[in-house]
């Protein structure tokens, strides 16, 4: 029997939305209050789902304390308090919660071997929200 | 396709323990959920039927056949109870979260008449959640 599970952790960071290859006009038309060269942070909620045959003897599709060790060191750390543009994965990328989601995708897809990487799922506010399934198309 | 959802909820007790397994490698694996005399959740249920929408009554479902399957089949077994001593299915099965979802669906897929189960959602804490679409 397949079955996904979901596990929720949260990192707080700071960001600046910022394209090189745009004007200054061009940027702050594009990102608005989000261009402020100073920066301003999130509070994010990080929804992972893995899924994979239960298994017989254990109940589990994976052992959380597996899950949650991985996340913690591999994506909390690499995250939490710190400022995104001031890291390699932003050099040439913005970091707006799309790519942010999609590094977090890659990193758990490349790393976590206890069940298959389905989705990430980030909110960076309580009313805005981002999935990613490596390109798959998500589930109705 | 329209797909419909309802919530419930229900408060268990349940523990983690293999009868195959030695004791230490019970604790090993199941670190504090292994406790034999069990701890509890507040589980919140999301259950999701689809179908095509009738013209006569505009509903994907009959909500209140729906509600009553679900208070029926599932929370009249479930609700306020130690699931591993209470609730057959768990007296083979371990009652993880994952397996809690597929009792669900086992329960409540065979019983509905209109709308199609299509996905059965437990949440054991606000943090943690199972989701199954019946799948092999």
């Amino acid at each position: 029997m397949k079955a996904h599970l979901t596990r929720r952790y949260r990192f707080s960071a700071s960001h600046r939305l910022h394209s090189d290859a745009m004007s200054p006009e061009e940027n702050q038309r594009t990102y608005g209050k989000c261009n402020n060269p100073h920066g301003h942070g999130h509070n994010y909620a990080l929804e992972v789902t893995v899924s994979g045959p239960v298994d017989a003897a254990t109940g589990m599709v994976c052992n959380l304390v597996d899950l949650d060790g991985f996340v913690a060191q591999h994506v909390l750390a690499r995250f939490e308090l710190e400022n995104l543009n001031t890291l390699p994965e932003f050099t040439r990328r913005v970091p707006t919660t799309e790519n942010l989601c999609a590094v977090i995708y890659d990193v758990l897809r490349d790393g976590f071997a206890k069940a298959q990487v389905e989705k990430v799922r980030l909110e960076e506010t309580m009313m805005n929200s981002f999935e990613y399934a490596g390109g798959a198309e998500l589930r109705p | 396709m329209v797909y419909l959802t309802r919530k419930a909820e229900f408060a268990a007790s349940h523990y983690y323990h293999n009868p195959e397994l030695s004791p230490e490698e019970n604790r090993q694996l199941f670190g504090k959920c292994n406790n034999p005399n069990g701890h509890g959740h507040n589980y919140l249920l999301e259950v999701t039927v689809k179908g095509e929408v009738d013209p006569r009554s505009g509903f994907v479902v009959d909500l209140k056949e729906l509600k009553d399957v679900l208070n029926r089949e599932v929370l009249d077994a479930m609700d306020h109870r130690f699931l591993n001593k209470e609730v057959p299915e768990f007296a083979t099965r371990i009652p993880t979260t994952e397996n809690i979802a597929i009792a669900v669906w086992e329960r409540l897929a065979p019983r509905l008449r209109r709308a199609q189960l299509h996905r059965v959602r437990v949440y054991e804490t606000s943090d943690l959640f199972v989701d199954f679409y019946g799948e092999a």
